[in-house]
C-alpha cells in the first residue's frame, strides 16, 4: 500500500513538474468546448442538445492527451526497469499510474466542466448529472488510455498510433455517459437508470482490464 | 537446441499446409461459383426486395467471415501469450488484413443494402456501429504489425489488442436483439429464410470459408518463408563479422 | 547465499547472441562479466534481473527464496532511474518507500557517501551524468538488497568516484553481499570470478 500511494504521489508531482499538470488538458478541453460552436453555429438550442456530447469528447480528447508519454518517459530514464524490481505487482503500478495521471489531469475536467457547460447553454439539472456521470466515466477513460500508454513502451513510436488504437474502446463509456445525461435533459421519454448502470459497469470492468493489459503491455516489451 | 525446437512445428505445418492448400483452394473456387449461379440465373428475386435480395448471398458471409477471423485471431493470441507458441503469432499477422476485407466487404454490401432497403446508406445503431469498430480495430492491429519491426514483440502487443477489442464481438452478435436497430436479425440459423435461398446462401458460405483458410494458409507459409530468409540473412551477417 | 546461473542463452529478433553461459556465486564474491560490445554482457545482466526473458536455462537461488528472486536485487543500468523534475531527495525517499526496505540507510547518510548532500533538494535534472550516477548509486544504500547487478558502473564517474565506488563494492561483499558487474574497464575492486562473453579474444 506505501508504495502504490507512493507511486501515485509521484505521477502527480512529475505531472504538475514537467507536463504542466492539469493546465494543458483544460486548455485543450476549453478549445474544443468553444471550436464546436463555430463550427455548428451558435444556435444556442441545438448546443443545448448536443452539449453533453461536445462535453465529453472534449473530456475524451484531453485524457488521450499526456498518456502516450505515461510509460515511455519512465522507459526513458530508466525507472521502468526500477519499479519492475521493486516487489509490487506490475499490475498495481500501473493502476497507481493511471489513479495518479487521472487525479492530475482527470478530476480537473471534472470539476471544469460544469462551468465550460455554462458556455454551451446546459440546463442546471443536467449539470449535476453531467459531472456525475464525468466523475464515474473519466476513470474508465483514463483505465483505457492506460493500455495504449503501456503499448507505447512496446511500440516505440507513433504517437497518434495510440489515439487510434484506444478510442474504439472508449466509444462504450461516450455512448453510456451522452445517454445518462440526455435522458435528464430528453425528459421521461428515455430512461436514465440503465445507461447509467451501464457507464458504472463499463468503469468497473475497464478497472480490471486496463492494469491487467497494461502490465501484460509493459511484459510484451521486454525483447 | 530452442532454435530447433522453434523451427520444428513450422517445419510441420509447411508440409502440412502445402499439401491441403490445393484441395481447398479447389472447393473455395467450386463453391464459389456454384453458389454465384444460383444466386444470379439459378433464383427468383424475392417478391419484396427485389434483385437486392441476391446480396444475402454475399453481405452475410462476410460479415460471418470477418467476426470469425477476429475469433480465430482472438485464440491465436491466447496461443501468442500463453504458450508461446510461433505458429500462433504468424496466424494472427496472416489473418488481420483477410479480415480487415471480408469486414470492409461486409460495410460496403452492407450499405448497397441500406439504401433500398431503409432509404439510408448508413444509420448509427448498434450492429454497423460495433461492426464498424471491428473494421477499425483490424486496421489498428495491422498498423502494430505495420510499425513494431520485432516480430515476437508485435505478436505480443497484437495479442493484448486482439484479446482486449474480443469484448466486441458478442456486442456485434447480440446488438440485433438487445437493442432496437434497423438491422434485421440473422435468421439464417433460426429457420426464417425462406428454403429456396438456402442452398445458395450456405454454398457461398462454404466458399468464403474455404477461400479464407486457402488465402490464410497462403499467408501463413509466405510469412513464415519470410522469416527464415530473415534468419538467414541475419546469420550470414554474424558470421562476416 | 548462493546464485547460480546455467544454461542461459538468449536469443533476440533471430539472432543468438550467447548459449550455455552459466556461473556460480556466493556471498561475499564479484563476478565480473567481461567481453567485446555486442557479446550480450548487459543482456545477460537484465536476464538475471527478471528484466528479459531468457530464451533458455534459469537463474536461481539456494537456499530459495522468500519471495520472488528479483525483489533481492538491486540493478543499476545504463540509464539511471531518476526523474529530472524531482529533487534527488525525492527520487530516493520514493525507491526507498516502493521497495519492501528492511534496513537500508537513511538517505541523507547515503548521499553523504557519495558526496551530493548539498544537491539534496535539487532537481535530478540539473545534476551531471557523474552525478546522476552517484545518486543512483546512493539508490543501492538506501534500500537494503544482497545481490547487487552492475552495468557499467564506473562509466561517467571520475577517478575518485570510481575509487569510492570500489569501496562502497567492497563493502557490500564484505558484508556477505553478491555482486556481478558487466564491464569492459577495470573494476575498482578484487574481482573474484570472472565470465568472459564472445569468442573474441
Amino acid at each position: 500500500m506505501k508504495a502504490f500511494l507512493a507511486i501515485v504521489r509521484q505521477t502527480i508531482t512529475v505531472s504538475f513538474r514537467s507536463g504542466g499538470g492539469p493546465l494543458v488538458g483544460l486548455i485543450f478541453f476549453l478549445s474544443v468546448v468553444i471550436v464546436v460552436p463555430f463550427g455548428v453555429g451558435p444556435d444556442l438550442n441545438l448546443l443545448a442538445r448536443i452539449g453533453p456530447a461536445i462535453i465529453w469528447i472534449g473530456a475524451l480528447l484531453s485524457t488521450l492527451l499526456g498518456l502516450d508519454r505515461l510509460f515511455q518517459d519512465d522507459r526513458d530514464d530508466g525507472s521502468l526497469d526500477q519499479i519492475q524490481l521493486a516487489g509490487i505487482p506490475l499490475e498495481l503500478v500501473v493502476l497507481a499510474k493511471a489513479v495518479g495521471h487521472w487525479i492530475a489531469t482527470g478530476l480537473p475536467l471534472v470539476v471544469a466542466a460544469p462551468i465550460f457547460a455554462l458556455l454551451l447553454n446546459l440546463s442546471p439539472a443536467a449539470l449535476g448529472i453531467l459531472v456525475l456521470t464525468l466523475l464515474i466515466g473519466t476513470p474508465a477513460l483514463t483505465l483505457i488510455g492506460v493500455i495504449g500508454g503501456a503499448l507505447m513502451v512496446a511500440i516505440r513510436r507513433g504517437g497518434m498510433l495510440v489515439a487510434v488504437l484506444v478510442l474504439p474502446f472508449a466509444i462504450p463509456v461516450l455512448i453510456f455517459g451522452v445517454m445518462s445525461i440526455s435522458a435528464v435533459i430528453l425528459g421521461p421519454a428515455s430512461s436514465f437508470g440503465l445507461p447509467f448502470m451501464l457507464l458504472c459497469a463499463t468503469t468497473l470492468l475497464a478497472l480490471v482490464v486496463g492494469p491487467v493489459a497494461g502490465a501484460g503491455a509493459i511484459r510484451a516489451a521486454r525483447e | 537446441m530452442g532454435i530447433t525446437n522453434t523451427l520444428a512445428n513450422p517445419t510441420r505445418f509447411m508440409s502440412y499446409s502445402g499439401k491441403i492448400l490445393p484441395v481447398t483452394w479447389a472447393l473455395a473456387l467450386v463453391m464459389i461459383l456454384a453458389g454465384l449461379y444460383y444466386a444470379f440465373p439459378g433464383s427468383p428475386p424475392d417478391y419484396q426486395m427485389g434483385e437486392v435480395v441476391r446480396l444475402m448471398y454475399i453481405h452475410p458471409q462476410a460479415a460471418w467471415l470477418a467476426m470469425l477471423t477476429y475469433v480465430l485471431m482472438a485464440i491465436a493470441a491466447l496461443g501468442t501469450i500463453i504458450w508461446r507458441h510461433p505458429l500462433a503469432d504468424v496466424l494472427q499477422k496472416a489473418a488481420a488484413p483477410i479480415g480487415a476485407c471480408f469486414a470492409l466487404l461486409g460495410l460496403i454490401t452492407g450499405m448497397l443494402w441500406g439504401q433500398p432497403t431503409w432509404g439510408t446508406y448508413w444509420v448509427w445503431d448498434a450492429r454497423l456501429t460495433s461492426f464498424l469498430i471491428l473494421f477499425i480495430m483490424f486496421l489498428g492491429l495491422i498498423a502494430i504489425w505495420a510499425t513494431v519491426d520485432d516480430p515476437g514483440r508485435a505478436a505480443r502487443i497484437a495479442a493484448i489488442l486482439t484479446l482486449v477489442g474480443a469484448v466486441n464481438i458478442p456486442i456485434i452478435y447480440f446488438s440485433v436483439q438487445i437493442w432496437s436497430t434497423l438491422h434485421q436479425p440473422q435468421g439464417l440459423l433460426q429457420g426464417q429464410t425462406d428454403e429456396h435461398f438456402l442452398p445458395p446462401m450456405f454454398l457461398m458460405l462454404g466458399g468464403y470459408t474455404f477461400l479464407f483458410i486457402s488465402i490464410l494458409l497462403l499467408r501463413m507459409r509466405t510469412e513464415i518463408l519470410g522469416r527464415r530468409v530473415r534468419t538467414m540473412q541475419l546469420t550470414s551477417v554474424t558470421a562476416e563479422a | 547465499m548462493r546464485l547460480t546461473g546455467t544454461g542461459l542463452a538468449s536469443e533476440r529478433g533471430g539472432r543468438l547472441i550467447f548459449e550455455d553461459v552459466g556461473f556460480d556465486l556466493a556471498d561475499g564474491e564479484l563476478l565480473a562479466i567481461t567481453g567485446p560490445n555486442g557479446a550480450g554482457k548487459s543482456t545477460l545482466l537484465r536476464i538475471v534481473a527478471g528484466l528479459l526473458p531468457a530464451t533458455e536455462g534459469r537463474v536461481a537461488a539456494a537456499p530459495a527464496t522468500d519471495g520472488p528472486l528479483y525483489t533481492f536485487m538491486h540493478y543499476l543500468g545504463h540509464r539511471d532511474g531518476l526523474k529530472g523534475s524531482l529533487t534527488v531527495r525525492e527520487n530516493l525517499v520514493f525507491w526507498q518507500k516502493t521497495a519492501d526496505s528492511d534496513g537500508g540507510i537513511d538517505v541523507l547518510d547515503a548521499l553523504e557517501r557519495v558526496r551530493l548532500l548539498h544537491a539534496v533538494d535539487m532537481p535530478a535534472a540539473f545534476l551531471s551524468a557523474g552525478m546522476r550516477r552517484r545518486v543512483a548509486i546512493a539508490r543501492l544504500l538506501v534500500v537494503r538488497r544482497p545481490i547487487w547487478l552492475l552495468d557499467e558502473p564506473t562509466s561517467a564517474l571520475d577517478a575518485r568516484s570510481e575509487t569510492e565506488l570500489g569501496e562502497l563494492i567492497a563493502e557490500h561483499l564484505g558484508g556477505g553481499g553478491l555482486v556481478l558487474a558487466a564491464t569492459h574497464l577495470k573494476l575498482p575492486v578484487p574481482v573474484t570470478k570472472t565470465l568472459r562473453l564472445g569468442s573474441a579474444p
